[in-house]
């Protein structure tokens, strides 16, 4: 089943928890930011109102439905998993940042004063949800997957002490595993849960109470869909959302491309073999008659 | 002669240092990463590095399957003391690529990766893919030149026996690659100025690389002729302008529709950077070349020939640059009030790239049978044509001829 985020920013006091659990949950310096970096996950901005409210928007990837970065990634180091997240992984991948030039919202960043760079972005805690509480460890004390092979996060061994923190800052009130910055949030202005159920959740908000929301779930359009939901009480481009994207999945343009190519490869080859094989019949048949006309002039003479 | 030595110097100067900042940078970029060797961000990820070395680099060196298409699969034959020249230029051109490249990925020893863990959805992986077998390929066309110069007969006869196939294997890796240059940008829409974002960028690209691979061979016979008193015959290179105009008209003419088709000549008096970075991009690639080239004397010398092509080389540059870079400096102001512009460092490298490529191209003509001459090359041509003809005709000195001058 598909997960997702909702981010209610009706609700959101601006308290952090949020963006404290992921740095914690990563193991990232644990720091105020107001934009993502490399080490920063998800941040809040704090935007005034013309009449003095405050509203803080929350941003992190948007784990698109067909993303753009992971169609862009030459290696497939960027990958839409059935979960809904979209993880990356390490080892794959080149550093041609092509992922960051693609990325509708800017999400992906790079760690630029390292001589072995990684692309970071949010991963919907993916592996951290997928950690089991009873996982064994082998002799040096490392998490093992239930195949027997180490459990690395973004290329960095889990020990029983790591494993049990993931697992309790990702596990709901209620038993299930969600996102670190969902569990974290006090007030439930960032719920994880079945997309499908978050969805409808989020529209039966704006529906029974309309005067409070701007009639729009961001996330449920732009680009194709995503599987981050956006309530709010602002318009959201002036919460410094991107406004203006199609709703159309961006890969498709890119596709609509590369798919006619093995017929216009084709089609070019044989022209152009056919276009050889007319000039070059051209060129014979132009010798042919020289070497008849010499000889005729040789017989004469 | 004094002259002629101070102005030699002069140059080696120059290129010296820019190849002594070209190597500082390659230190700092090597030991400490891009952040310190360049201006890219996480706002700028893609900066000079891309948009010269590599989407502007490509391009210049699509004379190599332009001609080897026009001379071995059209049969115009005259042109074929050119087509040379142009191989050797596209072979270097795509080695120098790929030296860029190494420079702007951030994990230039995973590049492997890219055969392995393929994904066909992903346009880089396509140019990837292709410049790779193409840098093959060219490295095959341009063998019969070594192997020539080294008497290696039996190969050359297995080489020359693939020609017709390898030319066509280049064309169409050539048509690919070049337009999915284009083709890379059609997944940021919104982030482009809509001057240069379109549907159509792909085949843009393409028509537009045909033109400049010309524009280059002309722009190199030239020269070569004054460093090496190598050269070709001015009709011939006034042919080969004729077809490049022709190209860039067609180009020009897709251009206009495709902006008039998007709205966009709304935006051509609003006096903007963008603007003004499109007038220069159309001034040089364009209005330029169809002057020169139509003034009675200019258009019928060698040197207004070479600027002629020299103008469009400069013209196709600021397109690159303005597709790669201009087109996203909107984006960047209003989304993150940031703009890019290549630190020294980055010049330094992309010049030195530029002044290395010079240098082996010099030497190549210089100690190999680039520009045609009066060798026992009757049965060794690369195609297997009469050598003589009279274009070969009036070539200058053969190799070992050269050398024994040095
Ligand atoms: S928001 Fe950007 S990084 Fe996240 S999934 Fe979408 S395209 Fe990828
Ligand atoms: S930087 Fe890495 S993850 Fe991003 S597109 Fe390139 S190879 Fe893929």
């Amino acid at each position: 089943m598909p997960h997702a985020i909702l981010v209610d920013l009706t609700e959101c006091v601006g308290c952090g928890a949020c963006r404290d659990a992921c740095q914690q949950v990563h193991h990232f310096p644990q720091e105020e930011c107001t934009s993502l970096d490399a080490h920063n996950f998800t941040t809040l901005r704090k935007i005034e109102t013309a009449d003095g409210q405050e509203v803080f928007a929350r941003q992190m990837c948007q784990h698109c439905q067909d993303p753009a970065c992971a169609s862009a990634c030459l290696v497939g180091a960027l990958e839409k998993t059935r979960d809904g997240a979209v993880t990356w992984d390490t080892d794959k991948c080149i550093g041609c940042r092509y992922c960051m030039v693609a990325c509708p919202f800017d999400i992906p960043k790079y760690e630029w004063d390292t001589n072995n760079p990684k692309v970071r972005k949010c991963t919907m805690c993916y592996t951290e949800r997928h950690l089991d509480a009873d996982s064994k460890t082998d002799k040096e004390g490392y998490v093992l997957d239930r195949s027997g092979k180490r459990v690395s996060i973004d290329g960095r061994l889990v020990t029983a002490e790591d494993r049990d923190m993931i697992v309790e800052m990702t596990t709901n009130s209620d038993g299930k595993r969600a996102t670190a910055c969902s569990v974290a949030c006090p007030i439930g202005a960032t719920l994880y849960g079945e997309r499908s159920e978050l969805l409808a959740e989020a529209h039966r908000r704006i529906r029974s109470n309309p005067d409070s929301y701007v009639q729009k779930v961001y996330g449920q359009t732009e680009v194709g869909g995503t599987s981050v939901f956006y309530l709010s009480s602002m318009p959201f481009e002036q919460l410094g959302f991107s406004t203006k994207l199609d709703t159309e999945a961006l890969p498709l343009r890119t596709w609509r491309v590369l798919e006619k190519l093995p017929d216009v490869i084709l089609t070019a080859g044989v022209a152009l073999g056919a276009v050889y094989w007319i000039t070059n019949r051209r060129e014979d048949v132009r010798k042919f008659e020289e070497e008849v006309k010499n000889q005729r002039s040789q017989k004469k003479s | 002669m004094k002259s002629f030595l101070s102005r030699i110097t002069f140059w080696k100067a120059t290129a010296a240092v820019f190849l002594l900042g070209g190597l500082a940078t390659t230190i700092v970029r090597f030991g400490w990463g891009l952040g310190a060797s360049t201006n890219l961000s996480d706002m700028t990820p893609w900066g000079l590095w891309i948009g010269f070395d590599v989407v502007t680099g490509v391009g210049l060196a699509a004379g190599g399957f332009t001609l080897a298409g026009i001379v071995h699969i059209f049969h115009i034959k005259r042109f074929h003391p050119i087509v040379r020249p142009a191989i050797l230029t596209a072979f270097l051109g795509y080695c120098l690529v790929i030296v860029g490249l190494m420079f702007d990925l951030g994990r230039p020893w995973a590049i492997w990766h890219a055969l392995i863990y393929q994904n066909p959805h992903s346009v880089l992986f396509e140019v990837a893919m292709c410049v790779m077998t193409y840098t093959a390929v060219l490295a095959l066309e341009f063998s019969p030149v070594v192997l020539e110069r080294f008497h290696l007969h039996k190969l050359l006869k297995f080489v020359k026996a693939i020609t017709v196939p390898l030319i066509i294997l280049g064309i169409l890796l050539s048509m690919l690659h070049q337009s999915s240059l284009g083709s890379l940008y059609l997944i940021v829409p919104q982030k482009m100025h809509p001057y240069w974002y379109s549907p159509m960028l792909p085949v843009l690209f393409f028509v537009s690389a045909v033109a400049v691979g010309l524009g280059m061979t002309i722009v190199e016979s030239y020269l070569s002729a004054r460093a090496f008193q190598k050269t070709l015959e001015t009709p011939l290179l006034r042919d080969l302008t004729r077809i490049m105009i022709g190209v860039l008209l067609v180009y020009f003419t897709m251009r206009a529709i495709d902006l008039f088709h998007r709205n966009a000549f709304g935006f051509l008096l609003d006096g903007s950077f963008e603007t003004m970075m499109l007038y220069l991009e159309v001034a040089f690639m364009l209005i330029i070349p169809l002057l020169l080239f139509n003034l009675r004397e200019w258009g019928r010398s060698r040197q207004g020939l070479f600027f002629t092509a020299f103008s469009v080389v400069l013209g196709f540059i600021t397109n690159r640059l303005n597709v790669t870079m201009t087109s996203l400096e909107g984006y960047y102001k209003t989304n993150f009030g940031v703009s890019y512009f290549p630190g020294i460092g980055e010049l330094a490298v992309t010049i030195s790239i530029v002044t290395v490529g010079f240098v082996i191209f010099a030497l190549a003509v210089k100690y190999l049978p680039i520009f045609p001459h009066h060798e026992e090359e009757t049965v060794l041509r690369f195609d297997g044509a009469p050598a003589r003809t009279n274009e070969s005709a009036s070539m200058h000195a053969t190799p070992a001829a050269e050398l024994r001058r040095h």
